[in-house]
């Protein structure tokens, strides 16, 4: 039987990526990967991201070394398929810009959970990928308690391992794992809290000779304008190429919050829900019932999405924001879905994002509530076709049923392409919404 | 409840700590007493949630969501966390 090496190509991480830096290969030639296996480390201008395999089989050649930026598309490995394994091709449901996009791997399944066809052989040992990701991210491997068959450590729990916002230069990362650092033990650099290489080599246990940096990402400064110049290039096109058109509406959170309050008492406090996570729900549920606002604009037509992977916006501590998606958001149970919310954000933050939540995203939502300000009218995220953004939750004087009381309300607003919806369907959207959080025991 | 009212000083080193976990570059130093630490620290709910969970780890109180006000700023936590429970 010949042969056959699929490519595995530099992927489309969302819209405004057109290039991309390979920090880091966490496999070699010879190495046995499975579909969704994180397999690098790839530096976009907005963060380090881990991207996932698409195929499962054996990586046969490495085609481009770490510190080569290289456009989207460039084949990067060469893979042989496994023997009467599929050749999963990536879906179409990611935005289209031609080259190949990111498997959508829905992260509420965790990659490395055996399969059934290959059981693995003998003891549950950590996979290897497990351990590097754990040597990467600073995490120590006995501390952490496997959900996985036989109490094996997932990839998952490493992740969720993670010290919260701690934000650590992919660099400094890769040198941590080269000098076998443990990064936890890194203290951050005073003035921006960010730990960098020369906090790694400082904490080096040998002061033996440091190889040279192969290629350094880059100051934070330079980070942050590398950051600051691709959010400026996506919303400059999408004020550019999407009439949008802007509608608004106060929803009473009264009933919300008062389903939440009851539910919250019983609860441990790891346990409990934050208003947000009712939002996010309603948002969801209410673009899978008005197709029209969850998918892409392409070639001149909107292809409306399969499923709803709901990004959120995230802002970040050093300034920037990133919209990564929660996957299938509208199928969750909330105690899920505020999982969900939780790791995302202090993935995002500490940058750990994976290659699918971010070109993922059918549908974005925007909380800058949080944040204090009433009223938020968002842009849209091309080729997404629409923008929900919710405002403080505020207590105002509003009538019910002929009497005026105090009620906390918030205003939701919806922001939406022209070319592929009209106002009467936006409104449909933002009455779902409305309709959706009058009922939370049913979210 | 068990727990004994705690000490201002054991209940500050718990509120520092607990930030520390959420924050880990957090200025605590820098941070007044009647600072208030979701504003200072660019707490979101998420955030917050955290700490409330952290304080409740390491205090073993029992924080409802109707505590949450009383803990708007160190002064405030302290004060919270050193009230003898009723």
């Amino acid at each position: 039987m010949a042969e056959f090496a699929a490519e595995f190509t530099m992927p489309s991480l969302g819209a405004d990526m057109e290039a991309g830096t390979i920090l880091e290969w966490l496999v070699k030639p010879g190495d046995v990967v499975r579909r969704g296996d994180i397999v690098a480390v790839v530096d976009t201008a907005k963060a380090a991201v881990d991207v996932e395999c698409f195929t499962s089989g054996t990586v046969q050649r490495i085609l481009i070394e770490p510190g080569q930026l290289v456009p989207v598309g460039t084949p990067l490995a060469t893979i042989v398929p496994e023997n009467g394994a599929e050749t999963a091709t990536p879906p179409s449901t990611g935005p289209s810009t031609g080259p190949p996009i990111a498997p959508s791997i829905a992260p509420s399944i965790p990659p490395s959970t055996p399969d059934g066809v290959h059981p693995p052989a003998g003891h549950h040992i950590d996979s290897p990928l497990v351990r590097r990701l754990a040597t990467r991210l600073g995490v120590d491997l006995e501390a952490v308690r496997g959900s996985g068959p036989g109490g094996r450590v997932t990839r998952r729990d490493v992740e969720l391992s993670v010290p919260v916002r701690r934000r650590i230069s992919p660099y400094a990362r890769r040198l941590a794992a080269e000098l076998g650092v443990d990064l936890a033990a890194v203290p951050a650099r005073d003035g921006d809290g960010v730990v960098h290489a020369a906090e790694v080599r400082a904490a080096a246990p040998v002061a033996g000779p440091v190889r040279p940096a192969q290629r350094p990402t880059g100051s934070a400064e330079e980070r942050q304008a590398a950051m600051r110049a691709a959010i400026a290039a996506l919303m400059a096109r999408s004020k550019r190429e999407i009439p949008h058109y802007y509608l608004s509406t106060t929803v009473d959170m009264a009933a919300a919050l008062a389903w939440l309050r009851e539910r919250n008492r019983e609860l441990s406090v790891a346990r409990r829900l934050v208003p947000a996570a009712l939002l996010l729900k309603a948002s969801a549920v209410a673009a899978r019932r008005v197709p029209q606002l969850n998918g892409f604009w392409t070639d001149g037509g909107f292809v409306p999405a399969p499923a709803v992977h709901l990004g959120v916006a995230v802002s970040l501590r050093g300034g920037g924001l990133v919209a990564p998606a929660i996957h299938d958001a509208a199928d969750l149970p909330l105690d899920d879905l505020m999982a969900a919310l939780k790791d995302l954000v202090s993935r995002a933050r500490s940058g750990r994002l994976r290659g699918s939540e971010m070109s993922d995203p059918t549908i974005t939502v925007t909380n800058l509530g949080e944040q204090g300000v009433e009223s938020v009218l968002g842009v849209i995220y091309p080729p997404q076709v629409a923008l929900v953004g919710f405002g403080k939750i505020v207590d105002r004087p509003h009538a019910v049923d002929g009497l005026l009381g105090v009620r906390p309300l918030v205003t939701v607003t919806l922001s939406a392409d022209h070319r592929a919806s009209d106002g009467y369907t936006g409104a449909r959207l933002l009455e779902a919404i409305d309709h959706l959080l009058q009922q939370p025991e049913e979210l | 409840m068990t727990s004994d009212a705690m000490t201002p000083d054991a209940a500050g080193a718990a509120v520092r700590d607990a930030l520390r976990r959420i924050v880990p570059d957090a200025d605590l130093d820098a941070c007044g007493p009647e600072t208030n630490l979701r504003e200072e620290f660019e707490l979101d709910s998420l955030d917050f949630l955290a700490f409330v969970e952290q304080l409740s780890t390491r205090t073993g109180r029992r924080i409802d969501e109707d505590d949450y006000d009383k803990l708007t700023s160190l002064s405030t936590c302290i004060d919270f966390l050193t009230r003898q429970r009723v």
